[in-house]
């Protein structure tokens, strides 16, 4: 008599990598505590990606929890997000591939706490997106504090005495919230509890991916999950007591089922060509020419502060900009008040011959103040060497300071003078680069030609520029 | 008087164990409704008592793959027909 033949009926699923590379004593084991229920939710994730032939569509969205590893075991596309960020991020991956099939798994600590405003607004607009949450109650990963889904009365690292309805809510049905809402296609909440509930989890799993496959908008799947670690039981303990305790908190079934009769959502509308985006942003991509004049060893750390209205805040951005035209790295850091008028405004600006490390002016080389309190206030922190210009008609008294050049002009009286005190701050900038000339007159005049908006307003700054300069020239041969 | 002996009962199904993957956490064990799954005395080289199965007896279900949450601790076959 011939040996009766067997053949393979349930076995690891194809979408596991063969070997995972984690490390080199875990290659064919997953890093779960014994029992948990997390490997078992990937085993029937895994058999419903098979079973529908989605391999190659997939990307799986990794959490922070637990389950932070799962693209060390699926080989499909992996992206790994910052906590409870995961169904924003799943909402950006669809919308970037329509034709992926997106998933995001997420813990309960991840998604209902943390997260619960990315997974409320993903299921609200209705991301053609699965969502697969892990409900084990309590945050595994980090050791065991209280989730918004841990039972009344369970201890917790955070709840020592039992969670308590007065100090710490009741438990969140989170299946049942977002049923609430309209644009949910499919929600079923399941359990690990024993094998017919497991397997009745599976058949849910396969059901809200068939959902995201028929395009009709987003599909969650909440599993009661045992985390025999933290409850400190036996696996078959912690499995009695998903089967007995957690669905009685959580009632198990569909909450919304519109698989039959929901109309696939339209596509998402085709993005520009990569091409188009610059000339959309109204961004000028023309290299800039490289700079005429070498300046090697160039490190402006400029300051600039006076009231909202002075214009203080365009003052540094032509500086910046003319830097940028002039083959220059520069940054422009505006830092103001809620008030668009008075209250008070500055702005950073560096200018360097080498990448600048940070945006941030926090000792400055240059500090153009368009008013006293804003001189009092930054004149402290200018370096040894430093050159300061002053909006006013002297330098107050006090105001002095050795090793640094504090100069007063009546910058906006001056602008007055020749059509608008609103040009002082054009003035100031004449005056800077007859002081300190680091930039050609005409990238200052390129960059006043694209930030200016009318005619008028540009011919009066093109000559506040010229009296600035003009008059700090003046200024300095009478010194010489 | 003749004797026939009886055909040798065909079991329907088999189970593999990879005792070096198992966990021992004892899910297959309970999952299985002919109590043909035990957990060794022996220890595998994690330090836990991994699943073993009695040699005969088994009908295929695969009530203990789903009860296991290791996707390679053990494999169910089914009888050809
Ligand atoms: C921004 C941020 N906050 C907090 C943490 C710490 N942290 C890591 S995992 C976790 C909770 C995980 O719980 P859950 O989502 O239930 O997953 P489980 O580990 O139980 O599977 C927290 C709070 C973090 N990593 N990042
Ligand atoms: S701590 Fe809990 S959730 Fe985390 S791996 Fe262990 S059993 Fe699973
Ligand atoms: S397949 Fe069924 S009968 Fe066989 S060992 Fe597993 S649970 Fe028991
Ligand atoms: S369920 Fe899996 S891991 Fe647990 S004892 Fe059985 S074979 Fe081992």
């Amino acid at each position: 008599m011939s040996e009766p033949l067997y053949t393979l009926k349930c076995g690891k699923a194809g979408c596991f990598y063969p070997e995972y590379e984690r490390k080199a004593d875990l290659k064919d084991q997953t890093h779960y505590c014994p029992g948990c229920g997390h490997g078992i939710t990937h085993k029937l994730m895994a058999e419903a990606i098979d079973e529908l032939g989605i391999q190659d569509r997939v990307i799986l969205v990794s959490p922070v929890g637990c389950s932070v590893f799962l693209y060390y075991y699926f080989d499909v596309g992996n992206v790994q997000v910052a906590h409870g960020r995961a169904s924003a991020v799943a909402t950006a991956l669809k919308r970037a591939r329509p034709e992926a099939i997106v998933i995001s798994y997420q813990g309960d600590g991840d998604l209902a706490a943390i997260g619960s405003a990315e997974i409320l607004h993903s299921a609200n607009r209705g991301e053609n997106i699965t969502v697969l949450f892990v409900n084990n109650g309590i945050y595994g990963m980090t050791g065991g504090q209280m989730a918004p889904t841990t039972p009344v009365g369970a201890k917790t690292t955070t709840t020592p005495r039992g969670r308590n309805v007065w100090n710490d809510g009741y438990p969140l049905h989170i299946s049942e919230v977002l049923s609430s809402l309209e644009g949910p296609s499919f929600i079923e909440r399941v359990a690990l509890g024993n094998p017919k509930q497991i397997l009745q989890a599976k058949k849910a799993i396969r059901k809200a991916l068939e959902a995201q496959i028929k395009g009709l908008g987003f599909s969650l799947v909440e599993v009661l999950s045992p985390c025999p670690t933290i409850w400190k039981m036996d696996p078959v303990e912690a499995q009695r007591y998903v089967r007995e305790e957690m669905t009685r908190i959580y009632p198990l079934g569909a909450k919304r089922d519109r698989l039959a009769e929901a109309a696939p959502r339209p596509l998402p509308e085709a993005p520009p060509p990569l091409e188009e985006i610059p000339r959309l942003l109204k961004i000028d991509t023309r290299p800039s020419p490289p700079s005429a004049r070498h300046l090697e060893g160039l490190e402006d750390r400029i300051k600039i502060a006076g009231f909202g209205g002075q214009g203080v805040l365009l003052l540094g951005q032509l500086i910046a900009e003319a830097g940028m035209d002039d083959g220059l790295e520069v940054s422009w850091l505006p830092s103001y008040g809620p008030e668009m008028r008075s209250g008070t405004s500055n702005c950073h600006v560096r200018l360097a011959s080498k990448p600048v490390d940070s945006p941030l002016v926090t000792r400055p080389n240059i500090l153009l103040a368009m008013n006293e309190p804003s001189l009092r206030k930054f004149l402290p922190d200018v370096a040894d060497g430093g050159l300061v210009l002053y909006n006013g008609q002297h330098v107050p008294e006090d105001c002095h300071r050795p090793g640094v050049r504090v100069l007063a002009m009546p910058f906006a009286e001056m602008a007055d003078s020749i059509g608008s005190a609103k040009a002082g701050n054009i003035v100031m900038l004449g005056a800077l680069m007859a002081l300190h000339p680091v930039l050609p007159d005409e990238k200052i005049d390129g960059a006043l030609k694209r930030l200016v908006k009318t005619e008028r307003w540009l011919e009066l700054d093109r000559a506040a520029f010229a009296c600035g300069k003009n008059a700090a020239l003046e200024l300095e041969s009478c010194h010489a | 008087m003749m004797t026939v002996e009886a055909p040798p009962k065909v079991d329907k199904g088999r189970v593999a164990i990879n005792r070096e993957i198992c966990k021992g956490c004892g899910l297959c064990v309970e999952a299985c409704a002919l109590h043909v799954l035990a957990l060794s005395h022996e220890i595998n080289r994690f330090g836990y008592h991994p699943a073993v199965y009695q040699g005969h007896g088994c009908n295929g279900c695969a009530l203990c793959f789903y009860a296991c949450p290791e996707p390679a601790a053990l494999e169910v076959y089914k009888l050809e027909a």
